[in-house]
């Protein structure tokens, strides 16, 4: 089993050299990068499967035993965010090659596209920091590329910013390194979880604290996040919806490992979490208030939503940290789904500001359809998805007493589903008010290609898959929790059985 | 030694950080340039303290310097040097698209405020209206 980890990172590159030899045969290119993303996730299933099974999977690099060598681990958390992010990787391709905007017109795409699901794949399984910082760069180099392809002027000023704050992370993240490095001598997560606590504890919330700045900047936290709303609108419509959906996430995903893994109980920043959570959670959906455009009102939705799982997390009780990783990856899902359907949206009515659209519920049906199932459920309104990641949350900060972050949290909820009424109100009712920027393509009676519009669907139902089968999905966060919150399990299956 | 490259690595930081600040793009890569080799430093001076060169079967093993923040460095600086190279490319865009690489501000946030002050003004407006109506009243 162990043989399989390294996959998921390698098709993908494999794919993209592929990808680049074979670049001026197009549908050649689609076919590799169809087939390398579904090969992909038929084994992160695999994964998954194996990973509940026994807890973890593990494979050590070049066959050197960690700490020495560089171990690749699956345990539950990590498998079920792969298996969600390939999912999305697929969709959006999919997506992507059903527009033949972007995909078409730049031969550069699909490598770029699959080094990027080579990254993501790369963070959720690394066992070692440094490589964590590795796949972050390799994921971020894709996403630099991804971003700023066609070279508009927008994109080329909002690429900018992007670019550069992610650099002063990745930077502040190699300093970080090399603090820990010289204060421990190892970089192997597993051997970390060992060697930290041994450390004085100023050291050691010191150490927490900078990992969060660091990963705080990826994930958007409060006030780290000012980048994200500017920068991925600009993007091509598959572009946003995958950073959308995957990158903050992946983010999130890092601090949630490092946290847990790396710092024992007293050592974790739990009220700082909890505060940062807070502050992310309002200002984001502040922020979406006032915006008056479908992209940005999502975009800032991002960062509200990053709010809720940061603050599941700052509990550091089962119930919080399964709430968190449920929330985690159900985001995942509607984040994507929601701005693909902008991006529909965006290609149906000619504009994606809401005075220039309007009335799509007569002209598209089905977009206001696949619009509407994801809004109720990012709202938090039963019986979706959403709703069980939303009171999984509540219900562990009840548990832990946390009835500000609570209240916060609800109101906040209120806020969101305001602002999803607005988007809807404005682009699937009432007319149009001013005449749009872009030109308006038909799009038939589907309201877009079948590609498009069957992708979007497809995520749809994979939304729709977590609110039926919401029980056993929770009951597995909630392994994967009690993993998490018991590092030496981890460590055991890293390194060994301990004398 | 080890205080000196901490104190070289600090100013690198410090000036990289100031450049950083900057609005042209020009300055703002310099800048990334100059965090970065601070970071290298940093990584190098956390091998401990120096040895000879880590090759098996030449020297006492004892006297080996720690091979790994080298490898790290390495690592480090092909990255910072190839994210590097596309910013400098963006930068070039940048200014066949404007003449400048100065960046600017989100214009989609200028729209929102705008939209705020004009929101203002029509409040002001209607205000005005009534105290003048209630004026009237009055007379």
């Amino acid at each position: 089993m162990s043989q399989l980890v390294p996959l998921p990172i390698v098709l993908p590159l494999l794919g993209a050299a592929l990808s680049v030899v074979f670049g001026r045969w197009h549908g050649f290119q689609r076919l590799v990068g169809v087939v390398c993303l579904s090969t992909s996730l038929v084994i992160s299933i695999v994964l998954l499967v194996a990973a509940d099974d026994t807890g973890f999977v593990v494979a050590q690099g070049g066959g050197w035993p960690a700490p020495i060598g560089i171990s690749l681990v699956v345990d539950r958390l990590s498998a079920i965010m792969l298996v969600v992010s390939a999912i999305m990787l697929l969709a959006v391709l999919v997506y992507a090659i059903g527009q033949g905007e972007v995909e078409r017109v730049h031969a550069g795409f699909h490598p770029t596209y699959l080094v990027l699901a080579a990254g993501v794949a790369a963070s959720l399984l690394t066992g070692d920091l440094f490589n964590l910082f590795v796949s972050f760069e390799m994921m971020l180099a894709a996403s630099y590329v991804l971003i700023t392809m066609g070279g508009r002027a927008a994109q080329v000023r909002s690429g900018m910013t992007y670019v550069v704050i992610s650099l002063v992370a990745s930077t502040f993240f190699i300093i970080v390194l090399a603090l820990i490095y010289s204060a421990t001598g190892t970089i192997n997560l597993a051997d970390l979880s060992e060697r930290i606590p041994e450390l004085s504890g100023e050291v050691q919330l010191m150490f927490a604290i900078a990992l969060l700045v660091v990963f705080g900047i990826k994930a958007g936290l409060f006030p780290l996040f000012f980048w994200l709303p500017d920068s991925y609108p600009t993007a091509p419509a598959p572009v946003t919806a995958i950073f959308a959906g995957l990158l903050t996430k992946v983010g999130v995903y890092a601090i949630i490992r490092t946290q847990t893994l790396m710092f024992p109980i007293d050592a974790r920043p739990a009220t700082l979490i909890l505060v940062v959570a807070a502050l992310t959670m309002t200002v984001g959906v502040f922020g979406a208030i006032a915006q008056d455009d479908v992209k940005r009102i999502l975009s800032f939705h991002i960062v509200s939503q990053i709010g809720y799982m940061i603050f599941a997390l700052g509990l550091f009780t089962v119930a919080g940290v399964a709430a968190a990783v449920f929330y985690t990856f159900n985001n995942i899902i509607l984040k994507t789904n929601l701005l693909l359907v902008a991006g529909l949206v965006e290609r149906r009515g000619g504009s994606s500001r809401l005075s220039e659209v309007g009335g799509m519920v007569r002209t598209a049906p089905l977009l206001g359809l696949l619009f509407a199932l994801p809004a109720l459920s990012l709202a938090g309104l039963p019986p979706f998805g959403g709703f069980v990641a939303k009171f999984a949350v509540f219900d562990a900060g009840a548990w832990s007493e946390q009835w500000v972050l609570v209240g916060v949290a609800a109101f906040v909820s209120l806020l969101t589903m305001y602002s999803m009424t607005k988007i809807w109100a404005g682009a699937f009712w009432g007319e149009r008010e001013e005449e749009p920027s872009g030109r308006p393509e038909p799009g038939g009676r589907l309201g877009g290609p079948v590609l498009m519009v069957g992708s979007t669907a497809a995520v749809v139902l994979v939304g729709l898959a977590v609110m039926i089968w919401a029980a056993p999905l929770y009951a597995f966060t909630e392994r994967a929790a009690v993993d998490l919150l018991d590092p030496s399990r981890y460590v055991e299956a890293v390194l060994g059985e301990r004398p | 030694m080890s205080l000196l490259i901490a104190f070289v690595a600090s100013m690198l930081v410090g000036c990289g950080t100031w450049l950083l600040l900057q609005r042209r793009l020009s300055r703002i890569i310099i800048g990334v340039g100059l965090l970065g080799h601070g970071a290298n430093l940093l990584l190098l001076v956390s091998g401990g303290r120096r040895g000879t060169a880590p090759l098996i079967g030449v020297g006492d093993a004892a006297d080996f310097a720690d091979p790994l923040p080298q490898a790290l460095a390495l690592t480090a600086i092909v990255i910072t040097f190839g994210v590097t190279t596309f910013l400098l490319a963006l930068g070039f865009r940048a200014w066949q698209i404007s003449n400048d690489d100065v960046v600017e501000d989100d214009v989609e946030d200028r729209y929102i405020a705008r939209r705020a002050q004009i929101d203002r003004e029509v409040a002001d407006e209607i205000e005005a209206e009534r105290a003048q109506a209630a004026e009237e009243d009055r007379r």
